[in-house]
């Protein structure tokens, strides 16, 4: 790991992008790195575009500005990529994670992406699958562990279950669900 | 049980309340405080926390019904930001005045209008003369930890404080937190023996008579020696924290000052990305330091203006602007300080004094960053270099 990695997350308002990258984040200190997780605000509404970030190191962190040139962009939904520079300040070597079907050449071919590294996974199609809905999150979150291999799958299963335990109280089904949305999206996730 | 946690600022505040377990909150949400009394009310309704919850109707009544509920004799606390702190601006000079040791966190965050709901320190800079103690925190951590200290702070002091993170930045961000035993907390603050409560029967008293041209500047004296006598109880208690939980927290942070040439001078979170650019530059040879002002109020002239007087140029960075003052509130008072105070002897004095540049930064939540702030240490260098200096006033990352 670099000294210090910065992750940007793209969803739209109800997607989770915040959840996730509190999860992210949670899971990292678990781990023993230094963290910060934090969401931009503005005026939010559901189905807007909205960012949230994530700040892992194996020093103390004391930065306390935005993230402008992330080494990894998670983005929750494809769709936002019309008007949204998802890549804005990544860099040549930069990670992109997207939640499509499409695999990553096609992703390539439609952004007109060169230089960067692209993965792509369903997530809302495993969410769908798991949760019978679509929330996007916790599959991306599976994708990202895999991707950026800063974490050990099995800690983080372990540590977002008990935080989704805490959360989802009275709905026992949506922990188990986005459990196995987690390990899906780590298995399937797809890059090049 | 000591545990670290991955929290927000918001939620280190209102887990440092629930740990304080007041007698009574009487409270009003507002952007980007609202979690603090939201999560508390959630300790009030779980009956973690034994404290009288009162639901106001706005900010005015949140601190009236804190100021009733400390004079009454009980250990009172509220929370607000912003437009709410500006609604109380009446109750807190009456808060303070009557000697009332309410503890306030406070999320610091720009006044309206234009209306907007991100960091800047104009909501307690605007507040900075009406008698209450002020500490900046630089992150949740810090506000965490000050928050349990401020309540030892105000009862000895019998001054009310309020405890700033700003907006966003810290309150919404999510840090690793290392929070203390509930029976630790407890033991630290203490009991609350209130110095004169109103409901104390057996020895009636009167609270907020008038007070006219006879005593009423006598009464504003003693408020003001109140004050003046804060610093050493500051240091004290935090002495006795350090003991106990193994870090604390000065009146000021000095950062690389040993044997720095130029110095920038910042309050809040700015100090940690600050932190970030000396580094930088000090890699690079540059001889450049850092003084986090933490504590504005009292506000700690002497020991400032000697931590600085050896510079060759200080640069003060303001989250919020005096409008046409001599400059912003920060480096208005850290100018003067210098003027009057210094740790060479008067004779040496003459021409030694530090130059001095202010930069408006950051409001309405304007982010900053660490090439931001190297390039304020380059026109420290040059200043320092005898290069004329155009202007005091300087602003970063505004369209002009």
């Amino acid at each position: 790991m670099k000294n210090m990695v910065e992750i940007r997350w793209h969803g739209r308002g109800g997607q989770g992008a915040k959840t996730a990258a509190l999860l992210f984040a949670d899971s990292a200190m678990s781990a023993g790195k230094f963290i910060q997780a934090f969401p931009e605000y503005g005026p939010e509404r559901m189905g807007a575009p909205v960012q949230s970030f994530d700040r892992l190191s194996n020093e103390p962190i004391t930065l306390h500005c935005g993230i402008t040139s992330p080494d990894i962009v998670a983005v929750l939904d494809p769709t936002l990529m019309a008007t949204v520079d998802v890549t804005a300040g990544l860099s040549d070597g930069g990670v992109i994670i997207i939640n499509t079907a499409s695999s990553p050449a096609e992703m390539r071919k439609e952004m007109g992406l060169s230089g960067k590294k692209i993965f792509t996974i369903d997530a809302s199609g495993i969410s769908k699958e798991t949760l019978g809905r679509d929330i996007p999150n916790t599959p991306m979150l599976g994708a990202l562990v895999k991707v950026s291999g800063l974490l050990e799958i099995e800690n983080v299963l372990e540590d977002t279950k008990k935080k989704l335990e805490k959360k989802f109280r009275t709905k026992p089904e949506l922990i188990e669900g986005n459990i196995l949305a987690i390990k899906r999206a780590y298995e399937e996730v797809k890059g090049e | 049980m000591r545990k670290k946690l991955a929290i927000t600022g918001n939620e280190a505040v209102a887990y440092a309340m629930k740990q304080i377990n007041p007698d009574v909150v009487a409270a009003y949400p507002i952007t980007p405080a609202t979690e603090i009394v939201q999560i508390f009310s959630q300790y009030v309704a779980d009956g973690e926390v034994n404290t009288e919850f009162v639901a106001v109707e706005s900010e005015h009544s949140a601190m009236s019904a804190t100021i009733g509920a400390s004079a009454a004799g009980s250990r009172a606390m509220t929370a607000t930001s912003s437009q709410g702190l500006a609604l109380m601006f009446e109750m807190l000079y009456i808060a303070s005045a009557l000697r009332l040791p309410i503890v306030m966190p406070e999320v610091n965050r720009s006044l309206s209008a234009p209306i907007n709901i991100h960091a800047d320190h104009s909501d307690t800079m605007g507040a900075r003369d009406c008698g209450w103690l002020q500490i900046y925190c630089e992150n949740s951590q810090e506000a965490y930890d000050s928050l349990i200290q401020a309540v030892r702070i105000a009862e000895e002091s019998l001054l009310p404080i309020m405890v700033t993170i700003d907006g966003f930045i810290i309150s919404h961000a999510m840090e690793a937190v290392d929070t203390f035993d509930n029976k630790e907390v407890q033991n630290f603050i203490g009991k609350y023996k209130p110095a004169h409560p109103l409901l104390d029967i057996k020895h009636p008293i009167t609270i907020g008579a008038i007070d006219f041209n006879d005593y009423y500047f006598e009464h504003k004296r003693s408020q003001i020696e109140a004050m003046n006598n804060v610093e050493p109880v500051i240091l004290k208690i935090n002495e006795e924290f350090k003991k106990s939980f193994g870090r604390g927290y000065g009146l000021f942070e000095e950062y690389m000052m040993q044997d720095a040439e130029t110095a920038i001078v910042v309050i809040g979170s700015t100090a940690g990305t600050a932190k970030v650019a000396v580094d930088n530059l000090r890699k690079q040879g540059k001889k450049v330091g850092l003084l986090r002002l933490r504590v504005f109020r009292p506000f700690p002239a002497e020991k400032l203006s000697k931590a600085l007087s050896h510079l060759k140029a200080v640069a003060v960075l303001d989250r919020s602007t005096g409008m046409n003052a001599y400059a912003g509130p920060v480096c208005t008072e850290v100018a003067s300080s210098l003027y009057t105070h210094s740790d060479l002897p008067a004779s040496q004095q003459a021409g030694k004094k530090p130059k001095i540049l202010n930069y408006i930064y950051g409001l309405g939540g304007r982010d900053i960053f660490v090439e931001d702030i190297q390039k304020v240490y380059v026109d420290l260098e040059n200043v320092a270099k005898g290069e004329k200096t155009e202007k005091l006033i300087n602003y970063i990352g505004v369209r002009e």
